[in-house]
């Protein structure tokens, strides 16, 4: 199957891993990997902001450069859901979350990793609310989960919840730095649900949150790291 | 009016670590209560689609609603009467106090007389109101506004009520047991319902159908207060009008399970017609209740039906208080009404969320509040209401971010910058840092390894 890979802005220039791991575990199931290297970003900064008007540049490059793909895949449920949102329904529907991907175009049932450590997840709001990645606690709904599907095919991995198991990390773009209070006491109060658990990594599908939770984390100078799902669905580490 | 500031003020709330916690685990378990009481009915999804398509239903024929809620009204006996504005609504009940001479009024909870900010007109004119909601009490001892729409005192502590009532009620210092100072309140408010000749109540629905109205309160206040005084004034919002009797039962399932986890409130009052000797009025307000529904984007925030779900729910106003917003209506759904009565006055409420999404899925009328959020975000900033510090960063980033090539050279410069310079922004003055460490740039981008890729391998 032919993908092509977009890798989201801050994931290219301050955890390009993720991206490495991304396009690895795509390659691993059997996809033809391209990266279209003139890509840039979704425009959901801005947007998001209120600019609305200053994103069109960056959502026209998008539907340029991957417009000749079946399918487009991104570790980023954030820039999915903006993408999906704001280009032509043609194009935008292409567009996948990596986990989503997974589960639901090549039927993954099985994968070749192992992870022997205590993780716990985080359920970041776009993908959850936006793509509908997991029930949310919020909704009268039978419980479903991608991502848990796929951590549950991970070898030696022990998967532990938080006890708000869908509540915001406070990153929310530029709401981190307009309302840094609020946005970082939102952040201690997630790190501090999963430190309790003791974790040895908080994982999701947005590195944004995750990079968010990461500052907070190396701030208390904590042992516990963070990690995007695709460098867990890719690791191969024996117990 | 100037712009005021959600996240200074948040600042200042976040800043009682203890408070902020306890604030928040209060709001949190309300929420937990709302989700065992939702998800206890299996119809629960069903029952927020059918309220969803009844308000939008009455939304789209409401001057025929209300037309029809008038004329069944006024066959009940009741005055009608319409203000378009807070200033004709006060006006309007100043006026009826007036025609019967009265002094001392007992108001029940009613957020639209917040919104009038009908108290202190009516103080101002030597007129005594009393709260009789005790968590609105507390807050009118305080002189205080309501912090939260169900919970009007739920950022005090019962010692700051003991303490209140000790300064206001002439009670000792010191009593914090809730069982007293609710026992204290109750003998102090007595003596108001006695002695009071008019009773002002809030509206829950009007049933265009028949006339009738419907108060939920959960200390049976507003019928203390309309069954023994001489007049009743109900004050509603137009937009709380539903077409008929049956619909109720749709609503007042869905309200005090989503308000607060209860199957419904201890009194579900339904007032028709003035009882002998009694007069009944009913005031019907605007107050941009029409221009907002003539807004295509924002219409269905009308739909709201104050259960004050989205309060409880949301992460942000969990962490900054009720106050934090500086209008009646606070939360995910104040964000999105006030814009429409001040646009530059209330221009910092849309950025005060993370766009987190939880309060359109909590929603008993599933208004798509987050989205509303979004929208009036672009609409605040194409009318130049955004900082001019924001705007040209904006500007900046989406000229660097458009550009493939110029992204690449800033991206490998910026990062070289970092790595060498990690003091240029590691310092107070940027808002990252000040709880957070900067991420570390990366030595090679994604797009610099994959170039390389196929040498290296």
């Amino acid at each position: 199957m032919n993908v092509a890979l977009f890798v989201p802005c801050y994931v290219d220039q301050f955890f390009p891993q993720v991206g490495v791991a991304t396009l690895e575990l795509l390659e691993k199931l059997g996809c033809a990997v391209t990266y279209p290297t003139e890509q840039t970003c979704c425009g959901q900064p801005m947007a998001n902001a209120g600019y609305e008007h200053l994103a069109s540049g960056c959502e026209m490059n998008v539907q340029r450069i991957f417009s000749s793909f079946e399918y487009v895949v991104t570790p980023s449920g954030s820039c999915t859901v903006h993408l999906r949102e704001h280009l032509p329904a043609a194009h935008g529907s292409r567009i996948y979350e990596v986990c989503e991907f997974l589960t639901d175009v090549l039927r993954v049932k099985s994968l070749a990793a192992s992870f022997p450590h205590r993780i716990g997840l985080h359920s970041s709001c776009h993908g959850l609310r936006g793509l509908r990645l997991a029930s949310m606690s919020e909704q009268n709904e039978p419980a479903f989960s991608k991502p848990i599907q796929l951590l549950s095919l991970v070898d030696g991995l022990e998967l532990v919840y938080p006890e708000r198991p869908d509540e915001c990390c406070g990153f929310g773009g530029t709401f981190c730095v307009t309302e840094e209070a609020v946005s970082v006491k939102m952040g201690q109060d997630r790190v501090d649900e999963h430190l309790a658990n003791n974790v040895d990594y908080i994982v999701g599908s947005d590195m944004s949150c995750l990079m968010h939770l990461q500052g907070i984390l190396r701030r208390r100078k904590s042992n516990t790291d963070v990690l995007h799902i695709a460098q867990v669905l890719n690791a191969y580490e024996p117990a | 009016m100037n712009q005021l500031d959600h996240a200074a003020a948040a600042r200042q709330f976040v800043a009682d670590t203890q408070r902020t916690n306890w604030h928040d685990e209060t709001l949190w378990w309300i929420r937990q209560k709302r989700d065992k009481a939702a998800h206890g009915l299996p119809e629960w999804e069903h029952l927020r689609e059918l309220a969803s398509q009844i308000k939008e239903h009455t939304l789209s024929k409401l001057d025929q609603y209300l037309e029809q809620f008038e004329q069944s009204a006024h066959r009940n006996g009741v005055e009608v009467h319409w203000a378009a504005d807070a200033n004709e609504h006060n006006q309007i009940v100043l006026a009826i106090l007036r025609e019967y001479g009265a002094a001392r009024i007992v108001k029940s909870k009613s957020m639209l007389t917040e919104e009038c900010h009908l108290n202190p007109f009516l103080i101002k004119q030597g007129i005594e109101v009393v709260d009789t909601d005790l968590g609105e009490r507390i807050v009118q001892l305080r002189q205080e506004p309501p912090s939260h729409i169900v919970l009007p005192a739920i950022h005090l502590k019962k010692e700051d009520v003991g303490q209140t009532f000790h300064q206001h009620l002439g009670v000792p210092a010191g009593i914090i047991d809730p069982k007293a100072l609710t026992e204290i309140a109750r003998q102090h408010l007595r003596e108001k319902f006695v002695h009071a000749n008019v009773a002002i109540t809030g509206v829950n629905f009007a049933v265009a159908q028949t006339g009738a109205f419907v108060v939920c309160t959960n200390e049976g206040n507003a019928d203390l207060g309309a069954h023994l005084a001489d007049v009743h004034i109900a004050c509603m919002g137009i937009e709380k009008v539903i077409p008929a009797q049956e619909h109720l039962g749709v609503f007042l399932r869905l309200l005090t399970r989503s308000a607060t986890g209860q199957p419904i409130t201890a009194y579900s009052s339904h007032f028709a017609k003035p009882r002998p000797g009694q007069r009944m009025h009913i005031i019907l307000v605007d107050n941009g209740r029409s221009h907002q529904l003539g807004r295509a984007d924002f219409r269905s925030s009308l739909k709201c039906i104050r259960c004050g779900a989205c309060f409880n729910t949301c992460p942000v106003y969990r962490r900054s208080g009720g106050h934090s917003y500086h209008t009646a209506i606070a939360g995910p759904i104040g964000s999105v009404l006030s814009p429409n009565l001040d646009l530059k006055k209330h221009a910092d409420l849309p950025f005060a969320s993370t766009l987190c999404g939880s309060c359109t899925h909590v929603c008993p009328v599933k208004i798509d509040l987050d989205k509303q959020l979004w929208k009036w975000r672009q609409v605040i900033v194409a009318a130049g209401l955004a900082p001019a510090s924001k705007t040209a960063s904006m500007n900046g980033l989406s000229w660097l971010l458009t550009s493939p090539r110029l992204y690449r050279l800033a991206g490998r410069f910026g990062r070289w910058t970092l790595r060498q310079f990690p003091w240029l922004v590691n310092h107070r003055f940027n808002p990252w840092y000040i709880g957070r460490e900067m991420p570390l740039p990366a030595r090679k981008s994604f797009g610099d390894w994959y170039a390389n890729r196929g040498r290296t391998n």
